[in-house]
């Protein structure tokens, strides 16, 4: 069996093909809020956009947030989740402070940073494989409003990317940048820079998020989506930052969730679907070695929608598999061409894996165990920490001997 | 309504209900079989509302518990707006038609229980001289139907003892509503076949309940458009009914 929570992975790690999943929507309760602390403890099955929705209107935030709200906090634990704050804030795991752990024995640990300790390491980026989070506890992030002071900045190629994130990452709680990965040449790696901090004083909007109100009703034919059509959009992208700086105050709902406006957005990339990669490389050396990896992008002519670049600052995770280190992490997404598409990952991986990064579990639907086990080489230590009635179809593919 | 006693307090539409009431400030007394769940309800309410909430709980078939659990729960916060029945479950049609003890037990739980429930509580109110008791029945009460006569059966009962109830009370100023939910996404029933209808949260039939509730309603078909199903089913003449694999 397998905990499951909003499917939002990407990828096979929250599937378990042929055995059984264990479904958290009735796990939904909130257990005790510390209203001067901030201390929340909640089920597991709690999503984020349930919580937003206590917490916001009482001036907390969540201390770390992925680019959706509809996850469940069992799977923020579980795959240990990073958000535009990384550089500052680390990852979910690092605010977590206890949660109790069930095993397929009917066996309840609760674990924290002092209690064991080893479940606690194994559970945090754990993939939900070392047993159920029943319900967990964490520290909460004070806010005076529901806005997200903002600025955003283009960049003209990679160099100044790398200005910007290091005259930025000390005074903005939040930075991240969308990158034109089909720009060639002298534009290689253009973009915009987006960095951010909660904006200040009781004077402005406490409101809180809408319910999405659009919805990608059918998918779209296969044909909707290529080189063509993806260039255009980079490109009208790219030309809406028109003035190279921009300063605005923007609820914290389109800031973190543009995607979750709209229903159903994944259906754009029709039957197909699409692959998700993210990776991380160390910063020694990331330059040459980002660049090589926007130039093979481009030259396999495989557009990418949206491509996130982001700085992971040095704060580290108590988690054993956790993903996040300190470096450079790219996620990409790319229509599903079939060999042509895996063929550009394969090569990808080389890369990636000889500057010492690693790849993201939870976008991934196809890494071979081969690479899975040189990223995480604490992977057999992790091995003891499984339920042995627990696993999952990503647990099957990348264990297998080498 | 100031102060509401829920029974069946684990139930996904109780809980719905539980909710919407300590959003409006109400006071609760919850009874549930299982305290750990109802512990855990009971944390959820307090949390999000800052709500006064008592629970206790009893295995619903221990008759000799109801009445003194019912003084404890007026002591609590004193004299009840409110009482709702929300226990149930579907049982196993199966079963019960191969061996008569398993629909015996079908009875006890979902019909025989609550009449001792409502009968206290009817003289309780009636006492007071107001008071709301609302009874969540189904529309499987309506009409025999082979796949789950059993539980029809039980949720008859009730809706006939409810109706009974309701003129009995109503020159006393106590207000009785049948409440008869269609489908609802809840574990009461979690069958492929009822997902793939996809049915409405209990957070809505909580939302019709109340509302039903505030406004002196005596039989509530939630949603709303099951009294139209009911309709026709019920016109459906007995001679062809029987030919109907339902
Ligand atoms: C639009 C979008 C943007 C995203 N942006 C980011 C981002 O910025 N950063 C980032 O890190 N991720 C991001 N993600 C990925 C997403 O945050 C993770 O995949 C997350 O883990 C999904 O949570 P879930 O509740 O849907 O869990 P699922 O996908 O259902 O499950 C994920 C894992 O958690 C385990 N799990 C779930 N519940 C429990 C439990 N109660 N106990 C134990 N294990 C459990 C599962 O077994 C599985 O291994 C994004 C995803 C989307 C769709
Ligand atoms: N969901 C539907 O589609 C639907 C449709 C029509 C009518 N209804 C009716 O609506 C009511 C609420 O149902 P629900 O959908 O909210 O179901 P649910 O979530 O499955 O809840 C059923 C509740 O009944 C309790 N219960 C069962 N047997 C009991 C016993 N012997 N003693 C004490 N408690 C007992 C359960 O307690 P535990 O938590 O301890 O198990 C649980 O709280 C029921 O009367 C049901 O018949 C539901």
């Amino acid at each position: 069996m397998l905990p499951f929570g909003l499917g939002r992975s990407y990828g096979d790690s929250c599937l378990n093909d042929g055995g059984d999943l264990l479904v958290t929507e009735e796990l939904k309760h909130l257990l005790a809020f510390d209203a001067e602390r901030g201390m929340m403890r909640c089920e597991a099955g709690v999503t984020l956009d349930e919580l937003l929705r206590f917490i916001v209107p009482r001036g907390w935030f969540l201390p770390v947030t992925p680019g959706t709200k509809f996850i469940t906090v069992g799977g923020a634990i579980a795959n240990d989740i990073h958000g535009k704050n990384h550089h500052r804030a680390g990852t979910f795991g690092c605010h977590v402070t206890k949660f109790e752990l069930l095993r397929s024995t009917g066996e309840r640990l609760i674990c924290s940073p002092t209690e064991n300790t080893a479940q606690f390491a194994a559970t945090i980026g754990g993939l939900g494989l070392t047993g159920l989070i029943t319900w967990a506890e964490f520290q909460l992030l004070r806010i005076e409003n529901s806005m997200i002071d903002v600025e955003e900045l283009q960049f003209a190629n990679l160099d100044e990317f790398f200005a910007i994130s290091a005259e930025s990452d000390a005074d903005f709680a939040y930075t991240v940048s969308w990158v034109d990965c089909l720009a060639e040449g002298p534009s290689l790696g253009r973009g915009i820079f987006m960095r951010g901090n909660h904006a200040r004083g009781d004077s402005l909007s406490h409101r809180l998020h809408r319910p999405p109100r659009l919805g990608v009703p059918v998918e779209f034919p296969d044909f909707a989506l290529n080189q063509y059509s993806i260039q255009a959009f980079n490109t009208l992208y790219y030309a809406k930052a028109l003035e190279a700086f921009s300063r605005k105050i923007v609820h914290y709902d389109p800031f973190f969730y543009p995607l979750d406006a709209v229903n159903h957005w994944n259906r754009i990339y029709g039957r197909r679907g699409f692959f998700q990669y993210q990776f991380v490389i160390p910063f020694s050396g990331d330059r040459k070695v980002i660049r090589e990896i926007f130039q093979r992008i481009a030259a396999s002519g495989q557009g990418s929608f949206l491509a996130v670049l982001k700085t992971f600052g040095e704060r580290r995770s108590p988690g054993m598999l956790s993903f996040p280190a300190p470096g450079l992490t790219l996620a990409l997404d790319f229509a599903n061409q079939g060999w042509e598409t895996l063929s550009l990952f394969n090569e990808l991986d080389q890369v990636v894996l000889a500057t010492g990064g690693r790849i993201y579990p939870a976008k991934d639907a196809r890494m071979p165990a081969r690479v899975f086990q040189e990223c995480y080489p604490r992977w057999e230590e992790f091995r003891q920490y499984i339920d042995p009635a627990f696993s999952s179809s990503f647990w099957r593919r990348v264990n297998s001997p080498v | 309504m100031q102060n509401v006693l829920i029974i069946g307090a684990t139930s996904a539409i109780a809980q719905a209900v539980a909710r919407q009431f300590a959003e409006r400030g109400a006071n609760l007394v919850l009874w549930a079989r299982s305290a750990e769940k109802m512990g855990i309800v009971a944390s959820d309410l307090r949390t999000r509302y800052q709500a006064k909430v008592v629970i206790e709980a009893f295995d619903f078939v221990d008759f000799s518990h109801h009445a003194p659990a019912l003084d404890r729960a007026i002591a609590a916060h004193g004299e009840l707006h409110a009482a709702i029945l929300c226990h149930g479950s579907l049982g196993d049609q199966a079963a019960s038609q191969a061996d008569f003890s398993v629909t015996d037990q079908e009875l006890l739980t979902n019909c025989r229980s609550a009449l001792s429930f409502l009968t206290l509580l009817a003289n309780r109110f009636e006492q007071q001289g107001h008071g709301t008791i609302a009874v969540i029945s189904s529309v499987a009460g309506d009409r025999g139907r082979q796949s789950n006569y059993v539980y029809g059966t039980a949720k008859a009962a009730l809706n006939t003892f409810a109706q009974g109830l309701r003129n009995r009370l109503y020159s006393k100023g106590v207000h009785v509503l049948t409440v008869k939910p269609g489908f609802v996404d809840t574990p009461h029933d979690r069958s492929p076949a009822k997902r793939a209808r996809s049915s409405p949260p209990p957070d809505r039939v909580a939302r019709d309940i109340i509302r039903a509730i505030d406004r002196e309603q005596c039989v509530l078909y939630t949603p709303w458009f099951w009294r139209w199903i009911m309709l026709i089913i019920n016109l459906i003449p007995e001679p062809i009914f029987r030919k109907l694999k339902l």
